[in-house]
């Protein structure tokens, strides 16, 4: 049984110009300790259909799907309530601006030990034991002294680091990563993504990586989705979609890798979109 | 071929100003960097934050001085500190900053955003300097009906466009470009990337790159250079520091690179499936 099961997901924002839809009929499955990647540019809709799994939506945002389960519970019928129960423990998801997604008025230890208290219901000593445990299983250097640092006091690095740390405090099933790693160096981007995926394959996460970096889906996925304005292009194993894309989206993307540049100039989306796919 | 900027042993501290419990420190962000580009080559300074590269590109941009080291444009020596900017100095260098939205003015319209530095800088008349932007925004590959949009109005790609066109308006002889491509999706990313090559071309430009993006800077530069704490640990032609880097920043800097050919998929997962 798929982990995450949606089915024609459809999110439309209402607009003063009438309604604008985001997601339009999107299929999506999620495999136990699976890795699955999203890729598509800004505005194709694939942080919009993770946010509406989550409920993170505002309230301006139509959310419609004839099925959206997580681990045999239907998440559409669920109250707000109900929903809080699941979200930042089951599933949970960590963000592109590791800074400012960190309340900047509270320590680290603080936020790490507010979602051990919410959805586990420790003690205060379980829970200072338990977010040491897991800076350490983040990677940060003296995990007991930074319980008292606040995120203003650590690099973008280590605030990414410890925004996974919140995420996995709870051993969820699902990890959802919008853009971990795109306000990060290279350098960096390596060590997190390492992390994500040693992280992954300890704990046997389904992992939902959104990127718009080719680069980042061939070091980590196993299954991909290419999203272009709202639609689904193309699905497939991360061999087969490097070896021999099926959409011409997917090529063009492929081709605008500074990589893969043949000759003086870099072929475009827009040059690639409208023409016939060779051999087909 | 001209040497268009050279830079000699170009050094920049900052003086951090103590408090009551704590003494003044000086932070050295760039230690003694040389380097000099050929008029229409391609310069690329890699580096993580921190590491100076933006330090260096406002030194060369003419909006900070150096503490100590000579800066050469065109063959003359330029000293901000000492003698100010002059107006013949701000014509010929330019700069394109990372983030198109937060670089032009949202309150002028797009002629009004590049008629500016002729205002400024020129005394061009207002029908001679609304010609010259007209022909400038058909240059970069938008039309006269952008000429009295405000740049809300514009996407990403469409934003850096403009900002290169302001930039381009007074003829530069040195276009400094500090990650002007990182904010832009993958396939606007390859646009702007074919914009510039173009213009190269076209006005035979020198281009000073400034990037964290290997991909890229293999894609565009002549030169590259690494930096890393304030000092060019690498500075060579593409092809070398490429093939054959020196330093052990670079080598990690390499391996940090994701790769996004079949062969290092093939790779991973068999190092998985083991």
């Amino acid at each position: 049984m798929p982990l995450l099961d949606i089915k024609n997901l459809t999110v439309s924002f209402d607009t003063s110009t009438g309604p604008f839809l985001a997601v339009k009929g999107i299929d999506l499955s999620v495999e136990p300790r699976e890795v699955l990647a999203i890729v598509g540019e800004s505005g194709s809709g694939k942080s919009v259909s993770m946010l509406a799994v989550m409920g993170l939506l505002p309230s301006s945002a139509t959310v419609t799907a004839d099925r959206m389960s997580f681990d045999g519970i239907d998440l559409l019928g669920l109250d707000a309530a109900e929903r809080r129960k699941i979200v930042g423990k089951d599933i949970s998801m960590i963000f592109q601006e590791p800074i400012a997604s960190l309340n900047p008025c509270f320590t680290v230890g603080f936020q790490i030990e507010e979602v051990l208290r919410f959805h586990m219901g420790m003690d205060r000593a379980q829970r200072r034991a338990r977010a040491i445990e897991l800076l350490t299983l983040v990677g940060i250097p003296e995990p007991a002294e930074r319980l008292s640092s606040y995120p203003h006091q650590m690099s973008g690095g280590q605030c990414q680091r410890v925004m996974i740390a919140i995420a996995i405090a709870c051993n969820p099933k699902l990890l959802i990563a919008d853009e971990p790693t795109t306000a990060l160096d290279v350098t960096i981007q390596k060590q997190i993504l390492d992390l994500l995926v040693r992280l992954q394959a300890e704990y046997g996460m389904g992992l939902i990586m959104i990127t718009h970096n080719m680069g980042v889906v061939a070091e980590t996925a196993d299954r991909v989705i290419v999203q272009y304005k709202g639609t689904k292009m193309e699905e497939a194993d991360v061999l087969s979609l490097f070896e021999s894309p099926k959409s011409n989206y997917t090529r063009a993307l492929l081709s605008a890798l500074p990589d893969n540049a043949t000759g003086d100039r870099l072929p475009t989306v827009s040059d690639m979109m409208f023409e016939p796919a060779p051999g087909a | 071929m001209s040497v268009v900027v050279e830079g000699k042993n170009i050094k920049r501290d900052y003086h951090v100003g103590g408090g009551m419990f704590r003494g003044a420190r000086t932070v050295h962000a760039v230690k003694g960097v040389s380097f000099s580009v050929e008029q229409g080559k391609t310069l690329a300074i890699v580096g993580e934050s921190g590491c100076g590269k933006s330090t260096l590109a406002r030194i060369i941009t003419l909006i900070d001085p150096a503490t100590s080291g000579d800066l050469l444009i065109d063959g003359h020596k330029v000293d901000i500190a000492k003698d100010g900017l002059s107006k013949e100095m701000r014509r010929k260098v330019q700069i394109v900053f990372q983030n198109p939205y937060g670089s032009l003015n949202p309150r002028q319209k797009i002629g009004d955003i590049l008629g500016e530095p002729l205002i400024i800088n020129t005394d061009k008349p207002a029908e001679e300097r609304r010609d010259l932007a007209h022909a400038m925004l058909k240059k970069v590959g938008l039309g006269p009906e952008h000429y009295n949009r405000y740049p809300h109005m514009f996407s990403g790609g469409q934003r850096q466009r403009i900002a290169i066109a302001r930039a381009l308006m007074l003829n530069p002889r040195l276009l400094v470009l500090d990650e002007p491509v990182s904010a832009l999706d993958l396939s606007v990313q390859a646009q702007v990337l074919n914009l510039l090559a173009d213009l190269q071309d076209e006005f035979e430009l020198t281009y000073v790159f400034i990037s964290h993006d290997l991909s890229v800077v293999r894609y565009i530069a002549d030169d590259v250079m690494v930096m890393y704490f304030g000092e060019a640990v690498e500075y060579g032609p593409r092809d070398e520091v490429f093939s054959n880097p020196q330093h052990s920043y670079t080598k990690t800097l390499f391996a940090a690179t994701p790769r996004a050919d079949v062969a290092s998929i093939k790779a991973r997962l068999a190092k998985k499936a083991a």
